[in-house]
């Protein structure tokens, strides 16, 4: 579903992102782990435009997303949920969640998207009326994630989903992202928790200083005892 | 008190036209961080536009309210597109420079447009046909026109407009949006480039009907009214708060009324020694105050670090 060959992102002078080449395929998810600033968040910015890669190809069901305006992806079908959330502050949970839906104009459908995306987070339901920038940060992830949700997307991008989060409400975000997988969702999924990552998802793919060096099925990246001693503090 | 009474009316004419200016500036804060000093001279050749065609429509034995209204028309169109091609020609290709640079753009536009219309009016006063006929009404010992009820009338309306287009209408919500974060907005499929037009188009459509509403009140027109009024209605959207609409409206109407009390008081205050044309000190001691005491304004939630 998405092909990235050679992708390399730059800031000034400075790679951080050295050509990766990696692959999505249609309903399942991959994880993309690493340590702090391997380079996952600016693989996923540039895949969604919020950077202009230096060079590569980002090939989507045989489309070349780099050719599109970056305001035309999530017509495409592709949604990230950006690391830090990136909430509309002064705008309520609901509005939050129809600017997920600004893309799209058939109401019926997205008032059900809407129905079915406060039945994934009851707990937005009842901060409906709230202005985001008001909601704790587990229940801004979630808005979040509802908003992209709210897009229709064929594929998730999500960025560090886990980030800041007590552990509960980590262990509520994962258990949403597992019930929106099993419904055939696709989704790359970056994450500096390898563990949980690796958990939930099917493929995994290691960053190291701007480039991939390992990828496996994610169970055998667990036994892995490289991996193990390197992201999973053993 | 007729005093207090007649400079509050007087305040509050003033006010709902630095209000609509106000909005003008502070929408395009709101979204791009941009103080667009060139917004007084489109409000000013807005008000040029007006006049040049109720002056030709003058003689044509239209009915006087049809002339104003179709001046009013020509204005606003002319002063939509002007605020669009500032936006094309001068801000849009500095998007990424620091943002000093789009700031001096800015200032530089605002000599240019006064030039231009130095050259096309002249550089004398003009003096504004009336269209209405003036009828006074009096009040508890104050008095007012049909003109003054007309701007504040007209202001409220298109206030209110304003308010339901950012609240409840599609292009409202992405504004919204690409004020509050526009890398998100962009991920929702929100075409920024658009929405930064928009709030030039709109804010220059409100500038300009501001602009009539000046000339009809005042009667008279230049080329450099656009200087004192825009630096006017930028102390009003930065006592408001400037980036927050609401803010914009609240501060226009609060600084008219400081103003008019000001002016309709300082004889009183200084024993005679400063008169009533040294109105114009108000708007700056509160843009001093404001900016000495709370920065971000009456309504400002967030101190921003934008130039």
């Amino acid at each position: 579903m998405l092909e990235v060959s050679g992708l390399r992102v730059s800031y000034g002078g400075i790679q951080a992102v050295r050509g990766i080449t990696f692959h999505v395929n249609e309903g399942e998810m991959v994880a993309l782990i690493g340590a702090n600033g391997a380079g996952k968040s600016s693989t996923l910015r540039a895949l969604s435009r919020l950077l202009d890669p230096a060079g590569g190809s980002v090939r989507y069901r045989g489309k070349e997303l780099l050719a599109l305006p970056p305001h035309g992806l999530v017509a495409e079908g592709i949604a990230l949920v950006p690391e830090g959330r990136g909430v509309f502050p002064r705008m309520t949970s609901l509005e939050n969640l129809y600017m997920g839906a600004y893309a799209r104009n058939d109401k019926a459908a997205i008032a059900r998207d809407l129905e079915h995306v406060l039945g994934l987070f009851p707990r937005l339901k009842e901060r409906a009326q709230q202005v985001a920038g008001t909601l704790s940060g587990g229940e801004q992830q979630m808005l979040a994630i509802g908003r992209a949700l709210m897009s229709k997307p064929r594929l998730l991008l999500l960025d560090e989903p886990s980030m800041g989060l007590a552990p509960i409400m980590v262990q509520k975000i994962f258990e949403v992202i597992r019930a929106v997988a099993s419904e055939g969702m696709t989704i790359l999924l970056v994450e500096q928790n390898a563990k949980l990552a690796l958990e939930v998802s099917q493929r995994g793919y290691v960053m190291e200083s701007g480039e991939i060096t390992v990828t496996d099925e994610s169970n055998k990246l667990l036994a892995d005892p490289k991996v193990r001693a390197a992201y999973l503090g053993e | 008190m007729d005093t207090l009474l007649q400079q509050l009316i007087n305040g509050l004419t003033l006010g709902a036209v630095y209000a609509l200016v106000a909005l003008g500036y502070t929408m395009v804060y709101g979204i791009i961080g941009l103080i667009n000093f060139a917004h007084g001279e489109v409000v000013m050749i807005g008000t040029m536009v007006a006049f040049t065609v109720i002056v030709s429509l003058a003689g044509s034995g239209m009915p006087p309210l049809l002339i104003l209204g179709i001046g009013l028309l020509v204005a606003v169109l002319a002063c939509m597109i002007l605020g669009w091609a500032l936006e094309r020609v001068a801000y849009r290709p500095l998007r990424h420079a620091p943002r000093l640079t789009p700031l001096i753009t800015a200032i530089g536009m605002s000599i240019v447009l006064q030039n231009v219309a130095m050259i096309i009016w002249g550089r004398n006063y003009i003096t504004f046909p009336p269209m209405i006929n003036k009828e006074i009404f009096e009040v508890g010992g104050a008095s007012f026109t049909n003109v003054q009820v007309a701007i504040v009338c007209l202001a409220a309306l298109v206030m209110l407009g304003l308010t339901y287009l950012v609240q409840r209408t599609r292009i409202g919500m992405a504004m919204r949006a690409t004020a509050q974060n526009p890398h998100v907005a962009l991920l929702m499929g929100v075409d920024i480039n658009r929405v930064i037009a928009m709030a030039f188009i709109i804010g220059s459509a409100l500038g300009a009907l501001a602009g009539c509403m000046v000339g009809s009140y005042y009667e008279i027109a230049h080329y450099q009214m656009g200087f004192m009024l825009g630096l006017k209605a930028f102390t009003a959207a930065v006592l408001g708060g400037i980036g927050n609409m609401a803010g914009a409206m609240a501060g226009g109407l609060l600084l008219g009324i400081i103003e008019a009390l000001g002016a309709g008081y300082i004889g009183d205050l200084t024993g005679d020694f400063l008169g009533s044309h040294y109105q114009d000190i108000f708007a700056f001691v509160v843009l001093i105050i404001v900016l000495m005491f709370r920065p971000s304004g009456l309504f400002g939630e967030r101190t921003g670090d934008r130039a």
